[in-house]
């Protein structure tokens, strides 16, 4: 009836799961109670859970992000303190049962369900708004493609309470993680939820693609798309060509585990090293996927607040191209110690080190934007420079590890994960912050606190280099990655100062959290009226602030990249249109909500063998989604008069901003 | 795939708040904008590009495994191409008589759309049929996928194009109730379209499964 699943899969008597569950728990119901009280649970089903407003969807995605990001970062700290004890032989605090589990889920949710979501939030808010269009192609489609992402990350939450997680390492390799040497339910949840989430964000490139090439604003060429826009595309352009190849090393890692089949095992003639391979062919471009947008981002940043054209743009674009290009012929970079030929590791270092090529033309290009401007120093200004302090020292080393001698040295030594930290905070997340204050008010309707944001971000930025550093040194003193407790004098000081640094990221993100608590509460002095709080170029800029639900009463006219900045000098910004048409507009559907949550039902069956469980589950997908197709009542008219008062009204605020400024 | 398809008549007895000259306005900068049709076709594309790499990904690993077949049967001990030839041309068929029934929806013609829909059907049944057949005979053999690397090779390549088609035909099965019941309008039409791409897409993928897995193991 249940399968594998017993009362004994519930892990009442690992004290630190059982407090966490308590207080997740708890939060829970405190939520609940809240929403009950101030009858609130209507509301978020109508214009939340349902909606199909691709901003709305962006604001959920980068909810989600921030939660995980919590999750993600309590693991990492476990896993710095777990460290900093167990030295001189010490166990520590954190069986290697349970640490290895933690270092799993740490790196599964760190890029699977903080860093994509947050920048696919942010592209779903940016983007649309950018090219001067009213949604995505394909709205309910995106709505699915979110809550297929949660769905994902509620897997890997459940894991916690329901039976265990994958103790093999984010990359998940066979052999030891086919049935074998992982015979627990742990890998079966890694699967599902990667392939769940995977699917969502297969269908979110698709979508975003449509999007780009079907929707853009009359009179905007592709080579007038805003920088950020741009970077999303290639972006999409590396998911649509990388995720395939994961939903299929996935499903062969699946037949291994559940029909015996032979991909990856040891004996009858499988071959770990092509999963190895597909990891990586995937991999790879998605670590581009990550950072393409925020170096999109920092183009935006940097820009609108030195208040000049960005300088390059062309080579900016094509700079991305060529990385998304190169990014699909490295992956063997990854382990160049599976013993290829010389020639071959030799072809894929350099071809790893041509990246640092068109990388480094991005940076001269945002360090000319900067010459002889007048950099404001807000927020999003500090995430930047750090940002292009600190992802030059990680482009470098990584250079460094791209020379194949070198490699062997330090393949899977502390100084890898120092290096791949060091782009992937100083380069993705420091982007995705920097949008994240920087898009706040076009998202939210008021500007965040600076005081605490630039705390946030000493605070990262400090916390960064005193966590991550360390790693380097403790990589050349030979220590490798995953290991549970330590026994070699030299290291403890190099572990004590990153699980101080852990500490002080920490507190970066306590001031992101009181910052967030801090903006609410000062929400109505800060209001953003004019919509446009920074003098941006783009047309985001252009709407209200939070934009009006259909984004433009009128298709805005694009002649120029700098869309909106052309637009304010030539004074055809904000001028009222004799008339206006009534606007065509998707309905919500719950229908997204209900997939979503079927597919988590029949991922958790899959986990634990309930196979009654998984058919029931799916058929249910199909009839929700029949039921969808077969609905007529998807769409409605705004009428004119509706807008025309929005409208006005946005005018009005605009000129009090205005007048305000003045 | 998806449902986002706004059939620009539908509104119009949808008993919208609009008047009839508002409609109008409407009508024209929908299809500035929200030339949706157009959208769909190019995204189910995209989607299908997608589906491509997935079969890249099975051919490439067939390709590492195919010569890894542990003591077990390698392809020139199993395949029988007669065999293969005869579901080979069923599927190819099968795209031709879909191309006739696309003919007849642009023409309108219902009962000849249908009627080619379900030859179709009957087409890619046999085609799966025999597949199924095929797989049947090899694990009753001893030959079955858990057997050696190739076998799970070749049981999962074949077999993923094989739970294709089946997809194609279920759909077509639902399409073919659509089209019965609400006739050929533009909604459905798409619909038929993206049903065409995937279906001769299918096509193409087998005429690489027959050549890559059945020809070049058998010579």
């Amino acid at each position: 009836m249940f399968g594998k699943l017993t009362l004994d899969a519930i892990p009442y008597h690992e004290p630190i799961i059982v407090g966490t569950l308590a207080v997740v728990g708890l939060v829970g119901l405190l939520l609940a109670v809240a929403l009950t009280k101030y009858n609130k649970w209507g509301y978020l089903w109508r214009e939340w859970i349902t909606s199909v407003d691709h901003k709305r969807l962006g604001v959920m995605y980068i909810i989600l992000a921030l939660v995980m990001l919590l999750r993600g970062f309590a693991d990492a700290i476990m896993m710095r303190t777990q460290l900093a004890l167990a030295t001189n032989g010490a166990e520590g605090y954190l069986p290697p049962e349970h640490y290895d589990q933690i270092f799993t889920a740490h790196g599964v949710i760190m890029i699977i369900f903080m860093a994509m979501p947050f920048m696919i939030g942010l592209m779903n808010i940016v983007v649309p708004m950018q090219i001067g269009a009213r949604d995505v192609a394909f709205p309910f489609l995106n709505n699915l493609s979110f809550w297929l992402a949660v769905s994902g990350a509620l897997l890997v939450n459940i894991s916690l309470g329901v039976g265990e997680f994958a103790k093999t390492g984010w990359v998940a390799y066979p052999p030891l993680s086919g049935i074998n040497y992982s015979p627990g339910v742990g890998m079966d949840y890694y699967i599902w939820a990667l392939q769940i989430s995977g699917i969502g964000t297969t269908l979110t490139g698709v979508n975003f693609l449509v999007t780009v090439l079907k929707m853009r604003a009359p009179g905007m060429k592709l080579m007038q798309m805003p920088i950020f826009t741009w970077t999303c595309t290639w972006a999409n352009i590396l998911i649509v060509a990388s995720f395939p190849i994961l939903t299929g090393a996935l499903a062969m890692l699946t037949l291994d585990r559940y029909l015996d089949f032979h991909f990856f095992t040891n004996d009858l003639g499988g071959n770990p090293m092509m999963y190895i391979n597909l990891f990586w062919a995937w991999g790879h471009p998605e670590v581009y996927i990550l950072v393409l947008p925020a170096f999109g981002i920092f183009s935006e940043v940097i820009s609108t607040f030195t208040g000049k054209r960005l300088f390059g743009y062309k080579s900016m674009v094509l700079a991305s191209g060529a990385i998304s290009i190169l990014g699909f012929i490295v992956w063997l970079h990854h382990f160049f110690t599976m013993g290829s030929s010389a020639n071959v590791n030799a072809f894929f270092g350099v071809t790893t080190m041509i990246i640092a090529v068109p990388t480094g033309v991005k940076l001269f290009n945002w360090l000319f934007t900067m010459y002889r401007g007048r950099l404001r120093f807000t927020t999003p200004v500090l995430w930047t420079l750090g940002f292009m302090v600190t992802f030059t020292i990680g482009g470098m080393t990584g250079v460094l590890l791209s020379i194949p001698g070198a490699d062997y040295v330090l393949h899977n030594s502390l100084f890898l994960i120092a290096h791949f930290h060091n782009t992937i905070i100083g380069g993705a997340v420091f982007g995705y912050l920097a949008g994240f204050a920087y898009w706040f008010p076009k998202a939210m309707g008021y500007t965040l606190d600076e005081k605490w944001g630039k705390r946030a971000f000493w605070c990262w930025q400090i916390g960064f280099y005193c966590a991550f550093l360390p790693l380097y040194v403790l990589g050349f003193l030979g220590m490798t990655r995953r290991l549970n407790h330590s026994d070699n004098p030299d290291w403890n000081i190099w572990l004590y100062i990153a699980c101080v640094g852990a500490f002080i990221i920490a507190l970066g993100i306590a001031c992101q959290l009181i910052q967030l608590v801090v903006s609410y509460r000062k929400r109505e002095e800060n209001r953003d009226l004019s919509g446009d709080p920074w003098n941006g170029h783009t047309l985001e800029w252009a709407s209200a602030s939070p934009p009006q639900f259909y984004n433009f009463a009128i298709d805005p006219r694009v002649e120029d990249i700098d869309a909106f900045t052309d637009m304010k000098e030539k004074g055809h910004a904000y001028q009222r249109p004799e008339t206006y048409a009534p606007i065509h507009m998707p309905k919500n559907t719950g229908v997204g909500f209900v997939m979503g949550m079927l597919l988590t039902v029949a991922g958790f069956g899959a986990v634990w063998h309930i196979w009654w469980l998984v058919i029931a589950a799916l058929a249910g997908t199909l009839v929700a989604f029949l039921v969808r197709c077969y609905d007529n009542d998807v769409d409605y008219y705004v009428q004119p008069d509706e807008i025309e008062r929005i409208e006005d009204a946005h005018r009005t605020n605009v000129q009090l901003a205005n007048a305000m400024k003045a | 795939m998806s449902t986002t398809v706004l059939n620009p008549q539908v509104p119009a007895h949808q008993a919208q708040r609009h008047s009839a000259p508002a409609h109008a306005v409407a009508h024209a900068h929908e299809h500035e904008h929200h030339d949706t049709g157009g959208n769909t076709l190019f995204g189910f594309w995209l989607y299908l590009m997608t589906d491509c790499l997935l079969f890249a990904s099975a051919f490439a690993t067939y390709a590492v495994l195919f010569m890894n077949t542990a003591g077990g049967p390698s392809g020139q001990d199993i395949f029988e191409l007669d065999y293969v030839l005869v579901e080979t041309f069923a599927l190819l068929f099968s795209s031709i008589t879909y191309g006739f029934a696309m003919l007849a929806a642009q023409r309108q013609n219902r009962s000849a759309t249908l009627t080619w829909l379900a030859v179709t059907f009957a087409l890619g049944a046999v085609f799966i049929g025999m597949e199924v057949n095929e797989f049947h005979h090899l694990i009753v053999e001893g030959f079955g996928p858990q057997r050696s690397a190739f076998l799970t090779a070749f049981f999962s390549l074949v077999g993923m194009h094989g739970l294709h088609v089946t997809a194609g035909l279920i759909w077509m099965l639902v399409l073919m109730l659509e089209v019965s019941k609400r006739g050929l309008g533009n909604k459905t039409r798409i619909r038929l379209n993206c049903l065409s791409l995937f279906w001769h897409f299918l096509d193409i993928v087998w005429i690489c499964v027959f050549t890559v897995v059945y020809l070049m193991g058998t010579v």
